[in-house]
């Protein structure tokens, strides 16, 4: 028992040791955000907002932000209703090609899309796309639409299919029927998937750097890059204000989502009552 | 009752145009670009030609290329495989049966990594290793002289960061696989007087081993694309230190602006991606 206790005790300072580890490098930017003297080693901020009035005070960033919501958000919505209408069929069609096409979108939600931007970007110069939100969009779109519909289906699996029968008998079409009962019965699932893709693309760099180029129009996940690369004197502070308030969304959105999540598992049990 | 498709192709029409423009043409065009000498300055921008394997013949004779395929390797096997998978696992295996406010406040302090945008990682982490950085602090309280470990140590560095970034996933999966081990099975073990590495190894491994695979190859996946995380911290530098294939892939295409050579080495890239992502959906044993 004594030994049993001790090695109990062994494994919670790992843990603590890791957790530690884990916390370091966040605690830096946490203190560095309110501290306008910051510097690249950890130390005690008198606590100012300073750093924070400046970086909101700044219309380049606001806007920088602006664009953001615009790219992540046109594409969330854009994934939603796609993988919707897509996954409508697979769910609850008989089909031919339902196997292959499956697997296939299997195959590219695995697929890194770090391989294929360069000819993405010699598309985009062929049908001269560069530097167009819309475009980019509808890559960012078409990037996340294997995982959405992937996952579409799979929480439309979970609706009982009696409900739309119910609705056809008295007299719902199809598409009513998708879009009365279907479509509402799997609101947590949706908003997964809404949040999955606009955090996603929140934080993606790589895409609008190589496809966006006129400042105004950069989101803020590649103004935030420039922030450290061409100011010289790197501004730590307004630099972890910046990071702080971009990471922000990712952080609330996750929260969302795991509630959504929750209630998505129950969601079954729910609707058969 | 399921019914016949009338309409479905109507249904899955934007997804099907969508993939087509941006995932499969790209696809295609990568395999046609590949053997060409496009290039966006000089005489090739103009007369563009049909090379065959030139391209392929000079990458594989490329020094650069060759070590980036290692520094890739590197990368793959210490920050996906051993760091993300092996780390969080054992995150996993030591939060069991602890605590539960104790493994919720770990839990948020990993998850709030991986939560962290990559760009925002790479900065945390630059501060974190730079000559007056967190870590030359602490290892300073110890009488150790600060290193740097950005120019000393980058492959080690963003090797690190990434572990920091990515471990949280990996956790997770374990987490919910471990916890679905019935708890009989390894209790009976214990009063039969199996130690815990018996226990570890004979029960437990095996019984979430198909998470242990399917992870593995999705965080080797997405390890494989990693390019934000690097080219932000180190630019793929000091020299070409830490020049894994995205990076040497983008340098090629967008520094260079060889386009046909850097489609020759995305064309590599995806072919590790699909040779990669092929053994995924075996493991997966998807039913649909």
């Amino acid at each position: 028992m004594v030994k049993h206790r001790l090695q109990r005790n062994i494994q919670y300072g790992i843990l603590v040791v890791l957790g530690l580890c884990f916390l370091l490098p966040l605690f830096w930017i946490l203190l560095a955000s309110f501290d306008t003297n910051a510097q690249q080693g950890i130390r005690f901020p008198n606590f100012t907002l300073d750093n924070f009035s400046a970086v909101l005070g700044d219309s380049g960033n606001l806007r920088s932000f602006g664009v953001g919501v615009i790219l992540s958000g046109g594409q969330a919505t854009l994934v939603v209703l796609a993988s919707v209408l897509a996954a409508y069929p697979l769910s609850r069609y008989e089909m031919r090609f339902k196997k292959s096409f499956l697997l296939s979108i299997l195959f590219m939600t695995a697929l890194p899309i770090t391989a294929v931007m360069v000819p993405v970007f010699q598309m985009f110069l062929f049908f001269k796309l560069q530097n167009s939100i819309f475009a980019t969009m509808l890559f960012l779109t078409s990037s996340s639409l294997p995982y959405g519909i992937w996952m579409m289906k799979s929480f439309m699996d979970s609706v009982p299919i009696d409900l739309e029968e119910a609705a056809w008998i008295d007299g719902a079409s199809v598409w009513g029927g998708l879009r009365r009962i279907v479509a509402p019965l799997m609101l947590p699932g949706i908003a997964t998937i809404a949040i999955f893709t606009f955090s996603g693309s929140w934080g993606n760099f790589f895409v609008p750097y190589i496809l966006l180029q006129t400042p105004e129009k950069l989101p803020a996940s590649v103004t935030i890059y420039q922030f450290f690369g061409s100011h010289g004197m790197v501004e730590y502070g307004r630099l972890a204000a910046f990071s702080l308030l971009y990471t922000m969304p990712s952080v609330v959105l996750y929260m969302f989502s795991q509630r959504y999540m929750s209630k998505g598992f129950s969601m079954g049990g729910a609707t058969k009552g | 009752m399921k019914r016949k498709s009338r309409g479905a192709f109507l249904f899955l029409s934007p997804s099907v145009l969508l993939l087509l423009i941006f995932f499969i043409v790209p696809i295609i065009l990568t395999i046609c670009f590949a053997f060409t000498n496009m290039a966006l300055t000089g005489s090739a921008a103009r007369n563009l030609q049909f090379i065959g394997f030139q391209n392929f013949t000079n990458m594989f004779q490329d020094p650069d290329f060759r070590i980036s395929v290692l520094r890739t390797l590197v990368f793959l096997i210490f920050s996906a495989v051993i760091g993300q998978v092996v780390l969080g696992f054992i995150l996993a295996l030591l939060m069991k049966e602890k605590n539960v406010t104790f493994r919720r406040i770990i839990g948020i302090i990993v998850i709030a990594g991986w939560v962290t945008p990559e760009i925002v990682v790479a900065f945390c982490m630059v501060a974190f290793f730079s000559d007056n950085g967190s870590l030359n602090q602490i290892i300073g309280w110890f009488g150790i002289s600060p290193v740097s470990w950005l120019f000393s140590f980058p492959m080690v560095s963003v090797i690190i960061a990434n572990i920091w970034h990515g471990t949280a996933f990996s956790m997770m999966v374990y987490q919910s696989a471990l916890d679905e081990i019935p708890k009989d099975i390894e209790e009976a073990a214990t009063i039969d007087g199996a130690s815990n590495f018996k226990i570890l190894s004979y029960i437990t491994i095996p019984m979430v081993k198909g998470s242990i695979v399917t992870n593995m190859m999705l965080v080797t996946l997405q390890t494989l694309g990693v390019f934000t995380l690097i080219y932000t911290m180190t630019g793929g530098g000091p020299g070409t230190a830490t020049q894994t294939l995205p990076v040497f892939m983008y340098n090629q295409a967008f520094v260079n602006y060889q386009f046909g050579y850097g489609t020759a080495i995305s064309l590599v890239l995806l072919v590790i991606g699909i040779v990669a992502s092929l053994f995924y959906m075996k493991s997966m044993k998807v039913k649909v």
